[in-house]
């Protein structure tokens, strides 16, 4: 069984920011593996492990920036990774249909049992992807899993959607399929010493948009953002200033009055 | 002149909030588009479902009486196929983990934009939609190329609508799809010995903590205010406090007196679980986390410094 991993490279920004015109300005972003992708690659990776994937392959659509990433994520276990470039995926925002134009060619290519994603990317959260992408590949899917058994010989994968207020929903979903992962679902590995040697052998496949058959075109893009802005506070609440002994005063009188700590 | 298709949602035969707000939300972009809003409620008790719904501004309820619980295959197919019977130009879902599990495909069935987790729209020829970006730290405005569109609505945005409606109530005929996907059953998972829903003060931790030792510097707060514990979720997802410590969109809604977040940024899911609280207090290094946006009273400040300090004043 092959399985497939979407990651992202996500931006951070730093506690200080500006925004400039309609994104914060490059100097004040980190970058880094999407968490939710991390318990992607480690529910990937632990299926390798388990005798029950012969190969994991980790795509990517990003700037040549996101090898930094990518390489991290080889190190965790991953056998090789393709990374997809085109000057539409060096901005933050790419449309979901756009993104899914590019990982449908992949997934025809690499024809995979299971493709494996996160939720949601922290940067833009659409939440989106991999649900889009299996509707478009006519995989079954499953979106929010944090629990997850593979039988391989049945094709079935049987997972936990975690919903609301502490209620899971137990599916059984036919492979091959998309399941889009959820913080929680194990605990994602640091990558060894020797990982990182591995990584370093691993072979990153860039691919144009013409080599996978597109245009730049079919990544169009749907969606401009056109201002970005700081949110306006929603109360009026009270900015408790001074140095930490001031403000531990000033918090004990506020949470007195309340009752708090009062017996 | 374009009409719009909101699609509700329950749960274990319980109506979601939500479905009330989307009426409000579809409404306002129904009257945008110069069209009707039309609502779909698909499987469970639909007669009951849209008895309940039935609030002004709707002027056509479509019933999908297929299987019991929420299968995102039947939803999609009957979005699809409502879109085909009404023309309607825009589909409205809830932003919640089921309509996330179902909007991006009727997206892709019906080739239009999705956007998701929208916070308010406003159409004038086109489409504006505004979003949050970068864990709420930032707000966006984007422009949707195309006169149709797929949306899903985060919940609390808009206010519930309200009152006796007079749409008519028309059933649709829909073989049921084959699905990939076969729900076997569900399970509660933050039961256990506290029910921080219970409590009056609540002391939250969050990633900020940064390790499982270090837990104890927050622990001796909430024994100084006779305070429960809760947390955000990387603390639970970490294993330092169990699941029925957490917080938010999938742990607890909790609306204490006071409530106490040390180290937690205020991500949507958090806040949607304790942005109740009567009066709320945040201390983070960060001054732009999203959580001094909903607090009464902020610290900026290092919690390890901020924290025991607090505790001696409380001995
Ligand atoms: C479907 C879904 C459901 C979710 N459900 C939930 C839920 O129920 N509950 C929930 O909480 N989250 C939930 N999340 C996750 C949510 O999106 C956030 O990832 C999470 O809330 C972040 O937790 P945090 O604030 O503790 O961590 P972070 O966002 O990492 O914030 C840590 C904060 O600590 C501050 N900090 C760091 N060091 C210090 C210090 N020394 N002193 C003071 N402050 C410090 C930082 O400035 C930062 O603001 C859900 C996500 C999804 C997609
Ligand atoms: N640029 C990208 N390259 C590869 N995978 C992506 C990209 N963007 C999103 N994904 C995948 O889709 C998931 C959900 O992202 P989104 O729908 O953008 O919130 C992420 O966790 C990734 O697994």
């Amino acid at each position: 069984m092959k399985v497939l991993v979407t990651v992202k490279e996500v931006a951070e920004p730093d506690d200080d920011f500006a925004i400039e015109g309609t994104d914060i300005a490059a100097s004040d972003l980190e970058y880094g593996l999407n968490e939710w992708d991390d318990y992607a690659v480690e529910a990937a990776v632990r299926l390798a492990e388990a005798g029950i994937a012969d190969e994991v392959v980790a795509v990517t659509l990003g700037p040549e920036r996101v090898e930094e990433t990518i390489r991290k994520v080889l190190a965790k276990g991953v056998d090789r990774a393709v990374r997809v470039r085109d000057d539409a995926f060096e901005g933050t925002v790419v449309d979901v249909a756009s993104k899914v134009d590019v990982l449908e060619a992949v997934v025809d290519e690499e024809a995979p049992d299971l493709v494996l994603g996160g939720v949601q990317a922290a940067d833009t959260g659409f939440g989106a992807t991999g649900v889009a992408l299996a509707e478009r590949v006519r995989f079954a899917h499953a979106a929010v899993v944090n629990d997850l058994e593979v039988d391989a010989d049945a094709g079935i994968a049987h997972v936990h959607r975690e919903l609301e207020g502490g209620v899971e929903e137990l599916t059984d979903v036919d492979l091959p399929a998309v399941l889009t992962v959820q913080t929680g679902l194990n605990e994602p590995r640091y990558a060894s010493l020797r990982g990182i040697r591995q990584a370093q052998r691993k072979e990153i496949d860039v691919r144009d948009l013409a080599d996978l058959g597109l245009s730049a075109g079919d990544v169009g893009g749907a969606l401009t953002v056109t201002a970005m802005t700081e949110p306006e506070s929603e109360s009026d609440g009270e900015r408790i200033e001074g140095d930490a002994g001031a403000a531990a005063d000033r918090l004990a009188t506020v949470l007195r009055e309340r009752g708090v700590g009062a017996s | 002149m374009s009409d719009v298709l909101v699609v509700a949602e329950h749960r274990r035969g319980e109506l979601r909030e939500i479905s009330h707000e989307l009426v409000t939300a579809g409404r306002e972009l129904a009257d945008d588009l110069g069209g009707e809003l039309h609502v779909a409620v698909i499987a469970g008790d639909v007669a009951e479902f849209a008895a309940e719904l039935n609030r002004p501004g709707i002027d056509r309820i479509h019933t999908v009486a297929v299987g019991e619980e929420f299968d995102h295959t039947v939803y999609a197919a009957a979005a699809e196929r409502l879109v085909e019977r009404t023309g309607a130009a825009a589909v409205v879902t809830p932003n919640s983990v089921n309509g996330l599990d179902y909007a991006p495909a009727v997206a892709e069935r019906l080739g239009v934009p999705l956007v998701t987790d929208v916070l308010e729209f406003t159409y004038d020829d086109d489409l504006t939609v505004t979003r949050e970006m970068y864990g709420s730290k930032v707000e966006t405005t984007a422009a949707v190329d195309g006169d149709r569109f797929c949306l899903t609505v985060r919940g609390g945005e808009f206010a519930p609508a309200e009152g006796l409606g007079e749409a008519a109530v028309e059933p649709v005929e829909l073989d049921p799809p084959e699905s990939g996907a076969r729900v076997t059953g569900f399970e509660e998972v933050a039961g256990g010995d506290v029910d921080i829903a219970d409590a009056d003060v609540l002391v939250s931790v969050g990633r900020g903590v940064g390790e499982a030792e270090n837990l104890e510097v927050v622990e001796a707060l909430a024994d100084a205010l006779d305070a429960t514990i809760s947390a955000s979720r990387p603390v639970v997802d970490n294993g330092w406090l169990p699941k029925n410590r957490q917080v938010g969109q999938s742990g607890t809604v909790v609306a204490p007196d006071v409530y106490v977040a040390i180290g937690i940024s205020g991500a949507v899911q958090h806040v949607a679980g304790m942005k109740g609280s009567d009066t709320i207090v945040a201390i983070n290094t960060d001054p732009n986390a999203p959580i001094f946006d909903i607090a009464d009273y902020g610290i900026v400040g290092d919690l390890f410094e901020v924290v025991p300090e607090l505790v001696s004043r409380f001995e």
